[in-house]
């Protein structure tokens, strides 16, 4: 395993008495695909708010790319971010969305953030969609949008929260294949929140399962070891809804 | 004892047989829209059960049952068995086998909960613990926004400047036909009401003080704030907790754009430089209401209302509404953004904060207008 960009160290993490996970530990290793399983409520998306800096933990550590845990008010964050909604800003087109941060973290001229945001849309397949606004576009364009607008500044780490959720087959594949090209051509670090069994079989190296009874991670490795060897039956059935066709 | 009661398809015996327990025998197509009717009856004779008893459902002679009969069945079990009356499904076969399965009627009967009415030391303790929430949000804002403020300081190109003049002519100049409007009707009103009392004394001139003092001094500043409160305020609540509620919030954190700095201080700025401008427009339009009154109904000229009007109001006059007005403009920025940060639960959270946003912005309004009266009079301003 290459050396790890994201440690996460004890963290503790709940609201009000409902505490959601407790004393979770796991490294994620750079240049790999990521994911975080587990059923409805268990604290997916919550552990992923806490690692990017959304939610602040009760207790424990997170260090991303050797620098601490993130403080979104200290600046650039060297990471992006795809919402589940993708959450585009309704009032700027989409090429004016990927621009957003590129006019205020560089010094590029105008012609050159241009010409990067062209390029941005070209490789999610969004060229045609640029002057478009996101009440124009589709749910999975959205979604794409929102993966250029991540990408804008050159992350090496993008976090996805439930990238296929709401799409049809056709987008969610195309949405994977797009994740799988990204992860391969500039070893980004992909980390998905998600419990589309397809995709994690087709895109992830490693995952994590949440589980909201134990509180903590009841699995870890490649998809196909847990769901070949694993003998906890809560995994098992997770891993075993589909036909077996890997 | 038998009774049979016949509904189109379906019937419902009830058999108390000396040597067996009671039985309910339900047959052929159990359908919801006869529910009301099969519920009542069925409800009469199992009142006849006495507790301690035991009863079963034989349902080995229905052909189907929908969901809702099937709901109305099970809940009917509950009630026998809070009753102190056992009961059973039994003859099920099949799809019908099935759905008293999936209804849960083949498990022991469970009490429901019940949902009673929240008792008055309940809701005070609810409203009590709301409102300290509430209390502590609103610090929590503050506290963000002077720690934002500090942080423009440093670094002030992290503030969205490049939006202040689009803010400035959606807040000030979109509003200056309505400002006008509504500035004019208040001093056509106040001549009209004050005319009819000065008349008496052959004061007709003192129109022009009594307008043109209340106009720059109190209403001017006070009804354009309303105004821009009613236009702009909500608009700010309504977008930034739309904003909130996408997570488009959160996606401006997770790119490193502080949003007090981004959404709050743009807004902000933009409402302390256009309402002071709204306001004396609203001072010019109140005094020319005035002085329309003073010309049709007065017999006054246009120079002797202007000229009494200049003797009354002094600069500081002028300038103490525009002073007010620069409050005004404050709170209604950090009100508005404070309601939209505080937004959560969809379209309907949205809706709620938009609201409580004006009502709790008029509020301040009229306290912060209230506070500067007693300030000036005390100080003999």
């Amino acid at each position: 395993m290459n050396e790890a960009i994201i440690t996460v160290t004890d963290l503790t993490m709940g609201f009000d008495e409902v505490t959601l996970f407790e004393r979770l530990s796991f490294e994620v290793a750079r240049g790999e695909v990521f994911t975080i399983l587990g059923g409805s409520g268990c604290g997916k998306s919550t552990l992923l708010r806490c690692i990017i800096g959304l939610e602040t933990p009760r207790g424990g550590d997170i260090s991303i790319a050797g620098i601490g845990r993130p403080n979104l008010d200290a600046g650039r964050p060297p990471f992006g971010v795809m919402f589940q909604s993708g959450a585009l800003f309704g009032s700027m087109t989409v090429s004016e969305n990927v621009a957003v941060a590129l006019k205020q973290w560089t010094d590029l001229t105008h012609d050159a953030v241009e010409a990067v945001v062209l390029a941005k849309l070209r490789l999610v397949g969004l060229e045609g969609a640029a002057s478009k606004f996101p009440s124009e576009i589709s749910g999975g364009m959205k979604k794409r949008a929102a993966i250029a607008r991540a990408l804008a500044l050159e992350p090496e780490l993008i976090f996805l929260d439930e990238p296929s959720a709401g799409l049809d087959p056709v987008s969610a594949v195309e949405l994977d294949d797009l994740i799988i090209s990204m992860n391969r051509a500039f070893g980004l670090t992909v980390v998905i929140v998600t419990h589309e069994l397809e995709s994690i079989f087709k895109i992830a190296t490693r995952c994590i399962m949440l589980d909201k009874i134990e509180k903590g991670i009841i699995a870890s490795g490649s998809p196909k070891r847990l769901r070949d060897e694993s003998l906890d039956p809560r995994v098992h059935s997770f891993f075993n809804r589909l036909p077996r066709t890997s | 004892m038998v009774d049979d009661r016949r509904f189109e398809r379906t019937t419902i015996e009830f058999l108390a047989l000396p040597s067996a327990p009671p039985e309910l025998r339900l047959q052929g197509h159990l359908k919801f829209d006869e529910a009301a009717r099969l519920w009542e009856s069925t409800r009469k004779r199992v009142a006849l059960v006495e507790k301690g008893e035991t009863i079963h459902f034989d349902l080995s002679r229905v052909e189907s049952v929908d969901g809702g009969t099937m709901a109305l069945l099970v809940h009917l079990r509950n009630e026998l068995k809070f009753r102190g009356v056992r009961s059973e499904f039994i003859g099920a076969t099949g799809r019908v086998k099935e759905l008293v399965h999936l209804y849960h009627g083949d498990e022991a009967p469970v009490r429901q909960a019940v949902r009673r009415p929240r008792g008055t030391f309940d809701q005070i303790g609810e409203a009590t613990l709301a409102t300290v929430r509430e209390l502590r949000e609103v610090l929590g804002f503050f506290g963000a926004m002077l720690l934002g403020v500090v942080g423009l300081l440093r670094e002030p190109k992290t503030a969205n400047w490049k939006e202040v003049p689009y803010l400035m002519e959606k807040t000030g100049a979109d509003a200056v036909p309505i400002v006008l409007l509504i500035n004019f009707l208040v001093g056509f009103v106040m001549a009209f009401q004050g005319a009819v009392q000065l008349k008496q004394f052959g004061a007709n001139i003192f129109v022009a003080d009594l307008v043109g003092l209340s106009v720059t001094r109190e209403l001017g500043p006070l009804m354009t704030g309303i105004i821009v409160c009613g236009r702009s305020g909500a608009a700010f609540a309504a977008e930034i907790g739309t904003m909130k509620v996408s997570e488009e919030i959160d996606a401006l954190r997770t790119m490193g754009f502080g949003p007090y700095r981004y959404l709050v201080m743009p807004r902000t700025l933009a409402l302390i430089l256009v309402l002071p401008l709204l306001t004396l427009l609203a001072d010019l339009v109140g005094i020319a209401g005035g002085l329309l009154v003073g010309l049709l109904s007065l017999d006054l000229t246009i120079a002797s209302y202007l000229h009494e009007t200049q003797k009354a109001v002094r600069t500081w006059d002028v300038f103490s509404g525009v002073l007010k007005s620069v409050v005004f403009a404050l709170a209604i920025g950090l009100i508005s953004c404070q309601q939209g940060f505080a937004t959560s639960g969809g379209a309907e959270g949205v809706g709620r904060r938009t609201t409580s946003s004006v009502v709790t912005i008029l509020f301040s309004l009229i306290l912060i207008d209230a506070l500067f009266t007693l300030f000036f009079y005390f100080f003999g301003l």
